[in-house]
């Protein structure tokens, strides 16, 4: 069972790592949770972004928050990437594994996975 | 929406964008009924706020046209002979202002929908926003879960968030293992 005990443990471990935290990040990935896109699937997707960075080992660096809605509903669930030298990205209609993609290649590699943003979304 | 527990998410967002510091979210079950409220301390709507929230051309947002949630929730609700009831008090008419909101479902009706990933619903609802103290009870006939931010920032003090990965995951699993403790 899940005690209270535990989480002062965690408290403990994680007091000096929070203390060097740079919390504004370098990189953000804002998940878009809206009623829209809650509906289409954001739930899971923002809880893979969250997964998927943390196992990166890249928490310290990479913010992953959530907004409303961002007013293109028809692509969610709607992901944006905001990163210190390229221009927003917006990917859209994502998934879990999407998602895993795009921390793969984008976040870690730099490289902007073009199939999934707006610009190569039929319009 | 196909799962309650999305539509418990996209409810307490209305909470949270209503710059709520207290929410509360309560599940009671029973064996032909599940009742769900959600109840905040936000800014409230204006009665005429809330007499239009039927209507799904209404919305106070600037994004976009229209606004579902309520008559997503409102629809479901009907449709397996339950309600929904909103009563609210704006921040202009009281200092005790904020709104709640309760959908009752009939469990056994064919058009009910399975409960979903609940647990998933919370974790989402902090990692989002991490100071609004939200507490969380589900009361069903052979079990209680009881989850209350406050007393896990009493805990944890002001340095360490609660949207931490390492905290969000350990209230996954301290609210998974109460669900599945009576079993």
């Amino acid at each position: 069972m899940k005690s209270i005990e535990e989480l002062k443990a965690i408290k403990a471990k994680m007091a000096d790592k929070v203390a060097v935290r740079n919390t504004t990040g370098d990189t953000r990935i804002v998940v878009g949770m809206a009623t829209c896109g809650i509906a289409a699937g954001a739930r899971p997707v923002l809880n893979a972004f969250v997964e998927g960075v943390t196992a990166a080992g890249l928490a310290d660096t990479v913010a992953v928050t959530q907004t409303g809605c961002i007013g293109i509903c028809q692509y969610e669930p709607v992901v944006e990437v905001y990163t210190k030298d390229q221009e927003k990205v917006t990917y859209v209609k994502m998934t879990p594994d999407r998602a895993k993609e795009v921390i793969e290649k984008h976040i870690k590699g730099g490289e902007v996975v073009a199939e999934y943003t707006i610009g190569a979304a039929k319009i | 929406m196909d799962e309650l527990s999305l539509y418990v998410l996209d409810i307490t967002m209305n909470s949270v964008r209503a710059g709520a510091t207290e929410i509360s979210i309560t599940l009671e079950e029973d064996a032909e009924w599940l009742t769900f409220t959600v109840s905040d301390n936000g800014c409230g709507m204006t009665q005429e706020q809330v007499k239009r929230l039927d209507d799904p051309f209404f919305t106070t947002r600037t994004t976009r046209k229209v606004g579902l949630g309520i008559p997503f929730l409102k629809m479901l609700a009907e449709m397996t002979e339950g309600y929904v009831k909103i009563t609210s008090v704006h921040e202009s008419v009281s200092e005790d202002h904020g709104t709640c909101t309760q959908a009752k479902f009939g469990k056994n009706h064919i058009d009910f929908i399975p409960m979903g990933d609940i647990v998933e619903t919370v974790k989402t609802l902090i990692q989002g926003s991490p100071d609004v103290n939200f507490t969380f009870d589900h009361t069903m006939p052979d079990r209680e879960v009881h989850l209350s931010c406050a007393e896990l920032k009493e805990i944890l003090g002001d340095e360490i968030s609660l949207a931490e990965p390492e905290i969000l995951m350990w209230i996954g699993e301290f609210l998974n293992e109460q669900y599945a403790g009576a079993e």
